[in-house]
């Protein structure tokens, strides 16, 4: 929850990050605008001229952006704790890539692990083997009895069968 | 046919033993997820759509509208007892809610939350259900234009109106509003913003973008945040409320009910403005103002009916207008579209029985949510139990599901994470995240309407304002951006950020 934040009255350096942020997204836009067919027909407004009154709204909101950064309007955020976020995005991104190596139940195993220590549950192993539990019995309701289609690995043939 | 007759026959439908199932799915899950913090209703709605693409569409929509009405029952468990909102229309109810619970009265707390949300949910119901043909008979004379506007407004009231900022609202939209133009346009069938990538053809995923906004953002914030929990409040005692609660509820009661379901139904914002109004409204007419802040009973019964009055409401302008004014309403229209469904005015006369078995439903829902949340109180409560570790391990494993579920590629989980950690940074800077998902799915079908009304007129922009309903709807639109601005500048922004709502 995102509440109770003092705007400090001082330049505030993040602001013109995201301002940076949304005026490459604009830019983004508009290059990619410029590259396509204009075909208005009738309309007179064809598939560039959407994006690209998005791509206009976004640099009017960066410049409003910078205003209110340097008039100390952006809200500062609560101290925070890196290595939570390390373990999770590290979670996230060890499922990304080992999903298709390992399978939906392990790969998934690692990313309930990884988050729960970030939550602060200490050992790693617990976690993990938590995560294989809760993984397994997902995998069995949603592959299974609902037939949504999940990744298998080494493990799930070796329980399921093929 | 009148509405009575087609209630009745919805009746019908909603009393299948398959259909009860579905709704009772959706009110056990909803209310689960509106206890849980850290899940609402609307990432809820947004990790069973893949998993509800093979199910039937009539179940599927009721468990949705359950899960929906469940969140605004459960949500008030966890500001009573825990003061950490269940979901972002119960943030009034912890005020009073968890004063109550601290003073030992946390049982009338719930039961006055439950009753409240009961009445409000029957009424507001009802009220639906004779509201909506009438909306269907003027939604019919509707043309282009006028949707166009009426879609500008619902972008102006999600994102400029209330909130703290309405600069940080409206970016949020247009960055919505960006990512909705990635894929194949609608009309001329060019690609946009896919940079040769076979999977972003299809456009981004709304599941994608919801579940990382809502699970991923929602994890790592609260993950990263420094300072100790909140410390759960046991109830002592019984549910029951004294004839001196009865007295006092029920007033509150039906005024939040005819608060909440005005503003729900109106494209004016969601639950979230109408509870915090009801509270208000409470506190301007109570009799005993020296409570306001120790644990009145009245701003908990007031502020949980008109949340659950504004939920009935929201579904008034999403069936008959096809229009979202909140995120939940927003990913339910991904899901009447995941069946090939349109909600509109025609939806009505394609549809009649869906959309009336829904409708009834939803009654019948509100008489199992009221057992679920009464006399089974204490088994919600143990939910509040499970250690947060494992609770947001599962949580994160159910969104990564809910993707890879769609689409196993590593396209899509990269876009996870990168939407999550964009969600995490727009939480960190006070950024709303609701209107990006209104924006990604509003988008596109502004911009189709847009089109089309400039097709019919040859491409005469003046034609946007040349009926009294659009120009009235632009103007009001025009107005909501700039009188909040005013306000703010003066110094009356206060007010307007109190109403700030963070997710559902």
């Amino acid at each position: 929850m995102t509440k109770g934040f003092v705007p400090e009255r001082r330049p505030r350096g993040a602001a013109f990050i995201i301002a940076a942020g949304l005026a490459g997204l604009a830019v983004l836009l508009l290059w990619d605008a410029a590259g396509l067919k204009q075909d208005g027909g009738y309309a007179g407004v064809g598939p560039a001229d959407v994006p690209r009154m998005i791509a206009y709204g976004l640099l009017i909101l960066s410049v409003g952006t910078v205003i209110a950064g340097i008039k100390g309007d952006l809200p500062r955020p609560p101290r925070q704790a890196p290595a939570p976020v390390f373990w999770i995005l590290g979670g996230l991104g060890a499922q990304l890539a080992l999903l298709h190596v390992l399978g939906f139940v392990l790969s998934g195993a690692i990313l309930f692990g990884c988050t729960a220590r970030g939550f602060g549950q200490k050992p790693l192993w617990r976690g993990l083997l938590i995560g294989l539990g809760l993984a397994l019995v997902i995998y069995g309701v949603f592959d299974r009895l609902l037939r949504l289609n999940l990744p298998g690995g080494p493990l799930e043939h070796l329980i399921f069968g093929g | 046919m009148d509405s009575f007759s087609l209630l009745l026959q919805g009746l019908e439908t909603a009393l299948q033993p398959m259909i009860l199932l579905y709704a009772l799915v959706g009110v056990v899950l909803g209310t689960a997820v509106g206890v849980l913090p850290g899940i609402g209703p609307a990432l809820t709605v947004a990790l069973l759509l893949p998993v509800t693409y093979g199910l039937d569409p009539a179940g599927s929509l009721i468990m949705f509208a359950g899960i929906y009405y469940g969140g605004m029952y459960g949500g008030s468990t966890t500001s009573i007892l825990l003061n950490t909102p269940g979901e972002s229309a119960s943030i009034v109810t912890a005020i009073e809610g968890n004063q109550m619970a601290r003073q030992g009265r946390g049982g009338p707390a719930l039961a006055t939350a439950a009753i409240g949300s009961f009445v409000a949910g029957l009424i507001a119901t009802l009220l639906l259900a004779f509201l909506a043909p009438q909306v269907v008979k003027l939604a019919l004379s509707l043309g282009p234009r006028e949707y166009f506007a009426l879609m500008v407004l619902a972008f102006v009231t999600v994102s400029a109106t209330f909130g703290d900022s309405t600069l940080r609202g409206l970016t949020s939209l247009f960055i919505g509003l960006a990512l909705a133009c990635v894929g194949i346009d609608g009309l001329t069938g060019a690609s946009r913003l896919t940079f040769g990538v076979p999977q972003l053809m299809d456009g981004i995923e709304t599941t994608t973008l919801a579940v990382a906004l809502f699970a991923i953002g929602e994890a790592l914030g609260v993950a990263a945040m420094t300072g100790p929990a909140d410390r759960l409040h046991r109830i002592s005692g019984r549910v029951t409320m004294t004839v001196q609660d009865w007295k006092r509820s029920w007033k509150a009661w039906l005024r939040g009910t005819f608060i909440g379901f005005p503003i729900g139904s109106m494209p004016a914002g969601g639950a979230d403005v109408a509870s915090f109004l009801s509270y208000a409204a409470e506190r301007k007419l109570t009799k005993h103002p020296e409570e306001f802040g120790h644990g009145a009973i009245e701003g908990v019964a007031g502020p949980e009916a008109a949340n659950n009055a504004a939920a009935a409401g929201t579904l008034v302008p999403l069936l008959t207008l096809g229009l979202p004014t909140t995120a939940t309403a927003a990913i339910m229209l991904a899901g009447f579209q995941q069946f090939g469904l349109q909600p509109g005015p025609l939806l009505f006369i394609t549809n009649a029985e869906l959309v009336w078995g829904l409708i009834a439903s939803l009654l019948i829902a509100n008489v199992m949510l009221v057992v679920l949340n009464l006399p089974l109180i204490g088994l919600w409560i143990k939910l509040l139990s499970i250690p947060r570790p494992w609770l947001y391990g599962g949580i994160l494993l159910f969104a990564t599901l809910g993707t890879i579920g769609v689409n196993p590629s590593p396209v899509e989980l990269g876009m996870l994470i990168l939407f999550g950690l964009m969600g995490y940074g727009m939480r960190l800077y006070g950024y709303p995240v609701a209107p990006v998902v209104v924006g990604l799915i509003l988008g596109p079908m502004a911009e189709q309407q847009l089109r089309r009304a400039l097709s019919i007129a040859q491409g005469d922009w003046l034609t946007l304002v040349s009926t009294p309903v659009s120009a009235i709807l632009l103007t009001v639109s025009a107005l909501l951006i700039v009188v909040p601005l005013v306000l703010r500048l003066m110094g009356r922004g206060k007010v307007l950020a109190a109403v700030a709502g963070d997710s559902d």
